[in-house]
């Protein structure tokens, strides 16, 4: 088990990872969410031992491992770059760590060629990396990472660099990779859709801070604050400021929606509405309240649309199945399913969706 | 802007092509619209970049002609060409202001000041940068230094075509979906023709009235969003666009039936597929239903994305995947029925009409 314990990073005067205290299971899969300078290499780079921490402990096993250099602890990095060695072979790549070590030579066979099989490589062990493609290179790096055996594997958006459907694929097999080898994997992406399909734990971050650390779909459905709604929302999430009047929200002075049931614990007062794009539809269900917005944009992808809106001058997005392309600046009816819809208090931004979240 | 057509081009890297396969783009023959959005889609390698660079003018292709506006440009360099281009990283001047750097294609071009003044506070607004237009450009981060690049590559209001290589790349996602929206609603008050180079599906879906998907060289279709999804032309077109791709199933066909193991589908009609070797059947994981009735499969996993489940399972020996809404319950036991009218049948790849 890996413990960070009030771990924090001061440059210069600033925080670029503000105490943070986490605990990361063998066995198990952590996404770290959120966008550019969130902080996810900088934590990376203090779990990894790349970097000292200027305040807190880190502990592997029990054990304080804090300034222990990276050399010598059981770490492996993957990056977004196809990190390499170009005159070497795809065998020796995977190998090099295990003869750094000196392991022996049948260790060595038995090791890479596991490898490679796992992460599809087996055909291209004789060739160099700089003749394979992209997704090849990387699976190369993963293979190394792997046969180091490391306690602690960290992969810095590893997928970032390869092609949409690539990643898809590798995406697809990652958590069955994670899950034959037992070490604690730690995963950065700025990609809510990447955290969704790899599953595991996710940590969401919002400029160096830890904000939110879970399983990942339960993050997702059950985020404990706005910050962490937005930093997992992809299209973006839509908010609304109202107010709580009895039964009521409303917005101005306007009745807009009932309170939904499952947010009848909510004190009257200001509140910010959330949800998500898909929760928004074109015509009614069981559990929907129609609005009225103004169209911008239709983006259609052939399975779905994303039409763009602006209600009361705020900006949302509508998701739905279907074509619809549906011309700009027009007034349309729109339906949002409330059985979904989270809240906030306006000025902690702090969950008030109910019983789920206590104890976070 | 300009209408662009292609007449006959072809490239070779190499010095002497002979076979087909020496050339990374084979023969494209088109013609693009005046004020059109098309995006170039494809993996790695598949040509894209080629055909974007004999466009641009930044590469003279090996054979045939580019025609703007029914004029021979094919030996004219980008600037003759008068093209804007926005590349994938940020290509823009560290010691500028943000302000003068967006300035910078129209000053170069002596456009009057005023006139300056106008398109680059517009731009400003578009791209929200209107806070930092004093700043200069060097301690920026590098998705602000992009949205610079995407500026620069709209400033002008007097160019043929504008070229976008990949231009998202570095931005954020929750910036990409403001980017998009406003490169799109920018594109249809304006009227510029546009050509955007990707290998990401909801960005070339997103952005373009046709996307233009490719493959090893080629053009295997051109489409809206919604023929490219509905009836992909080749089993490439199936597996590269949606999320999962089409699911592919090798069939044998009896007339208007399609056989895969003890099964049989019946289809809209029996598909010409004489002379064919290889036929398959495609069908998207959005069509292929969960329910108590209907073929059997067996289910390896459920991936919950949030707002939709995707099931894998096995059919026939074959992998396939089902899509299934956030809300749906997956039933106990769960069987599959097919869509007829989402059934495509491919032989040797490509599509094959139905007749009745």
């Amino acid at each position: 088990m890996l413990e960070l314990r009030n771990v924090e990073k001061v440059v210069a005067g600033e925080y670029h990872i503000h105490p943070t205290s986490l605990s990361l299971e063998r066995g198990t899969l952590n996404v770290l969410l959120g966008p550019t300078l969130s902080g996810k290499t900088s934590l990376m780079r203090l779990m990894a031992g790349l970097d000292v921490p200027t305040g807190g402990t880190l502990h592997f096993d029990g054990a304080d491992v804090t300034g222990v250099r990276v050399q010598d602890r059981h770490v492996a990095m993957v990056y977004q770059q196809f990190i390499n060695y170009p005159a070497m072979s795809v065998y020796e790549n995977i190998a090099s760590p295990m003869r750094i070590v000196g392991k022996d030579r049948k260790t060595i066979d038995r090791e890479v060629h596991r490898a490679a099989e796992l992460l599809k490589l087996t055909p291209y062990l004789d060739r160099t990396p700089l003749s394979l493609s992209g997704g090849q290179q990387q699976r190369t790096a993963l293979a190394r990472a792997l046969v180091k055996n490391a306690s602690l594997v960290l992969l810095d958006e590893p997928l970032a660099n390869l092609d949409y459907k690539l990643r898809e694929e590798l995406r697809e097999e990652l958590p069955r990779i994670f899950a034959q080898s037992g070490a604690i994997f730690v995963y950065a992406t700025t990609e809510p859709s990447e955290a969704l399909l790899l599953g595991g734990n996710t940590a969401t971050l919002s400029e160096g801070r830890i904000t939110q650390f879970g399983e990942t779909i339960r993050v997702y459905r059950e985020p404990v604050d706005l910050v962490s709604a937005k930093t997992f929302a992809d299209p973006p999430l839509n908010t609304l400021d109202v107010t709580r009047r009895g039964k009521d929200l409303l917005f101005g002075d306007r009745t807009i929606l009932p309170v939904p049931a499952h947010l009848n614990s909510i004190p009257d007062g200001p509140v910010t509405v959330a949800f998500h794009p898909h929760h928004l539809s074109l015509e009614p269900r069981p559990s929907s309240v129609p609005l009225t917005a103004r169209t911008q944009v239709s983006e259609i992808t052939g399975s779905e649309s994303f039409i763009h809106l602006e209600f009361s001058g705020t900006r949302w997005v509508l998701l739905t199945r279907g074509i619809h392309d549906i011309d700009p600046d027009r007034s349309i009816d729109i339906f949002l399913d409330t059985r979904h819809l989270m809240a906030f208090a306006p000025a902690s931004g702090r969950s008030w969706a109910g019983p789920a979240h206590e104890g976070m | 802007m300009a209408r662009i057509s292609l007449d006959h081009i072809r490239h070779a890297y190499g010095p002497r092509a002979e076979a087909a396969g020496d050339y990374a783009l084979k023969e494209v023959n088109h013609e693009w619209a005046d004020g059109g959005a098309y995006a170039l889609l494809g993996p790695s390698g598949c040509g894209k970049t080629t055909l974007l660079n004999i466009i641009s003018g930044l590469l003279h292709p090996t054979e045939g002609r580019i025609l703007f506006d029914g004029r021979d440009v094919t030996k004219l360099s980008t600037r003759e060409r008068n093209i804007a281009q926005v590349f994938q990283f940020p290509v823009i001047y560290d010691t500028m202001t943000v302000y003068d750097n967006l300035a910078f294609p129209l000053r170069n071009r002596h456009v009057p000041e005023a006139e300056v003044r106008k398109r680059v506070e517009h731009i400003l607004e578009m791209t929200d940068l209107a806070g930092m237009a004093t700043r200069r450009a060097r301690g920026l981060t590098a998705d602000q230094k992009q949205k610079i690049s995407l500026g620069r590559g709209l400033v002008r209001s007097d160019v043929n075509a504008i070229l976008f290589d990949e231009p998202l790349t570095v931005i954020d996602p929750h910036m990409k979906w403001v980017l998009r929206s406003q490169l799109k609603r920018l594109h249809r008050h304006s009227g510029f023709t546009m050509v955007y180079v990707t290998h990401d599906q909801t960005e070339a879906l997103t952005f373009a009235d046709k996307v233009v998907v490719m493959h090893d060289g080629q053009i295997v279709q051109i489409g809206t969003p919604a023929e490219l999804f509905e009836r992909p032309s080749h089993t490439f077109v199936g597996y590269f666009i949606g999320s999962p791709g089409m699911n592919v199933m090798p069939v044998e066909v009896e007339g208007a039936r399609a056989m895969i193991g003890d099964q049989s589908i019946l289809l809209p009609g029996a598909p010409r597929t004489e002379g064919a070797l290889r036929l398959e059947l495609g069908i998207r994981p959005e069509f292929v239903r969960l329910s108590r009735e209907g073929m059997p499969i067996s289910i390896s996993r459920v991936e919950d994305t949030g707002r939709q489940k995707i099931v894998r399972a096995t059919f026939c020996g074959q992998p396939i995947a089902a899509v299934v809404p956030e809300d749906e319950e997956i039933p106990a036991d769960p069987r599959v029925e097919f869509d007829p009218a989402a059934i495509g049948i491919f032989a040797d790849s490509w599509r094959v009409e139905m007749g009745s």
